[in-house]
């Protein structure tokens, strides 16, 4: 499937990064020379393959619902670009 | 003392020839000399390892030393280290200090090693020269012109170069395997499951697995002692009894089948590469070993399912990244939309952003069926090849990587040409399966590795088959000129 360049911009915004008309066309350019190596797969005949996800048949373990962290609510807001009084700050979303 | 083997080092501690802080500041001075022209560490804090180094002494007096007790080991920057700073080597984490411990770093904390730095790495595992990371590329320290293959390019480096004991990768398509077949050392990606992700920054969940990276078969096996053990923090980790992997090391070989496939040996390979190969299965011939001809004939798949899979889970993992919580946040922004988009346009780089779109695209309204779910059913007719090929033969070998190491730049601006790098790996991260990448020999005096791969669990047999070849040939024991 040949991508263009408006495919390129909709999958960027859908992907939240920014880019720009020289960055959409160089992308556009590696994009389709990955996307022509995946295509080798299409000549695969698979009906009837169960799609596999983990090489071992496992089941999610469950876990007694108890709590298991503890407050640490300083130590990993250290990292966080703004912070006050214990939230995260973001720009305004409700007017 | 530099070339010695972790047995040798724990010896040297226990008879106490060497303190681990001497030991320690030994390496750590190589680093000083090397590492600004190598650039195999990213983040370095003689305090914190050595404050480590002085613990360790304490407990060799104290007679508690476990096997890698006070031995210094290199850490991926990819695993978080509590107060270190953690980068998985892009801009994105460029100050991100970890708050918590991976699994892999408690487990060495735990046996008493000495974390002596964090090395660099592809960003977000993503390469296969170590030419993605936000902090440079790394030089392979057999020629300074080329790589060191990727993405554990900064553990690798660090291994051939003697700048560590030992160190620690992940492979996710190859990211241990491949440079330690460029840097010419011993490396081991184990079975999926069997090392725990936890505080392991994600690139593939369902494929990404950590493993040692070293001088020796005995020094892997010693090192995934420490790693391998389930973790209840790991939804993926599988709970099974404790192994001891150095228990095969003396296996005799008389009766091994050795399965070679075919479509390993065929167009691609670079012929030099091939005859070293074809002169390593001669010496398990001598050994006693039987060649059986196998086939493995979707492995031309690989990559082209990989390359959905992959990006698929990267684009999942990666929208964790929104300048919020941790990471890198634009400094000028309209609104939160645009806060995410600039944060993620600037702390991303091309890779990673490539990387991001394909799997965005592959999961978006409409292409699930044509790409996820189809890679997916190609992944397990990948993974049936080798339940086929292992009815024949006991153990699989092949070239690791089609070529040896390639300039620095050469690949850079290619993606296709540099996913190739990853033809004979990947299957194994598809499958689950176990593999590894030992010396054996050289082409233009560049190493080339031989990949032996296993069936599911058997790390033990795959070291043992590794040791037996390095008992009788020192090609593990050679270093870059004026290293050693």
């Amino acid at each position: 499937m040949a991508l263009n360049i408006t495919d390129i911009k909709r999958i960027a915004h859908l992907a939240r990064i920014e880019i720009n008309e020289a960055e959409a066309q160089a992308t556009l350019i590696k994009l389709s020379g990955i996307l022509g190596l995946i295509e080798q797969m299409q000549a695969v005949n698979t009906t009837g393959i169960t799609p596999m996800s983990h090489s071992q048949d496992v089941v999610q373990r469950l876990r007694d619902d108890v709590i298991t962290e503890i407050n640490q609510r300083e130590l990993l807001q250290s990292n966080a670009p703004a912070v006050a009084d214990g939230l995260y700050l973001v720009p305004k979303v409700i007017e | 003392m530099i070339n010695s083997s972790l047995k040798q080092f724990g010896q040297m501690l226990a008879k106490k020839e060497i303190s681990s802080v001497e030991m320690t500041q030994t390496f750590l001075n190589r680093i000083q000399q090397y590492n600004p022209s190598i650039n195999a560490f990213i983040t370095l804090d003689a305090d914190k390892t050595l404050a480590q180094a002085k613990l360790a002494d304490a407990r060799i007096a104290a007679g508690t030393a476990a096997p890698l007790t006070g031995i210094p080991i290199a850490q991926k920057d990819i695993f978080c280290a509590k107060g270190w700073r953690t980068t998985c080597g892009s801009k994105m984490l460029e100050t991100f200090k970890a708050p918590y411990d991976a699994h892999v770093i408690s487990q060495f904390d735990a046996e008493g090693a000495v974390n002596l730095g964090k090395t660099n790495m592809d960003e977000f595992a993503m390469g296969s020269s170590n030419e993605t990371s936000f902090f440079g590329g790394v030089k392979n320290p057999w020629d300074f012109d080329r790589v060191p293959g990727g993405s554990s390019g900064g553990s690798a480096a660090a291994v051939a170069a003697r700048l560590c004991a030992a160190a620690t990768g992940t492979d996710t398509g190859g990211s241990i395997r491949q440079p330690a077949s460029l840097c010419g050392f011993t490396g081991l990606k184990p079975t999926y499951g069997l090392v725990s992700r936890y505080g392991m920054i994600a690139f593939a969940s369902s494929l990404d697995q950590a493993g040692p990276m070293a001088k020796s078969a005995e020094d892997c096996a010693l090192m995934l002692d420490v790693m391998a053990g389930f973790d209840e923090r790991d939804s993926t980790s599988l709970n099974r009894p404790k192994e001891l992997y150095t228990r095969d090391l003396n296996m005799a070989l008389k009766g091994l089948r050795i399965g070679l496939p075919r479509e390993y040996f065929s167009e691609g390979l670079d012929a030099n590469v091939a005859k070293v190969i074809e002169a390593a299965i001669a010496e398990y011939k001598k050994l006693g070993a039987e060649i059986v001809d196998i086939s493995l004939p979707n492995s031309q798949l690989s990559i082209p399912v990989y390359y959905v899979l992959a990006p698929a889970e990267a684009s999942s993992n990666l929208s964790r990244y929104d300048g919020v919580r941790y990471g890198h946040r634009a400094a000028q922004y309209d609104d939160l939309m645009d806060m995410y988009m600039k944060s993620r346009a600037e702390g991303f780089g091309a890779e990673v952003k490539r990387r991001i779109l394909i799997g965005t695209y592959v999961l978006s309204a409409g292409y699930y069926d044509a790409y996820y779910l189809k890679a997916q059913q190609i992944r397990r007719l990948i993974a049936d090849d080798f339940v086929q090929a292992f009815k024949k033969c006991d153990i699989i070998m092949g070239p690791t990587a089609p070529s040896t190491a390639f300039k620095a730049g050469e690949k850079a601006d290619d993606p296709v040409a540099m996913y190739l790098q990853d033809v004979y790996t990947i299957a194994t991260n598809l499958a689950g399966l176990p593999g590894m990448s030992i010396p054996a020999g050289f082409s233009n005096g560049l190493p080339v590795g031989l990949q032996i791969m296993g069936n599911y669990f058997d790390e033990a047999r795959m070291l043992g088959v590794a040791h037996a070849y390095q008992q009788v040939t020192d090609w593990h024991q050679k270093a870059p000129e004026g290293i050693l």
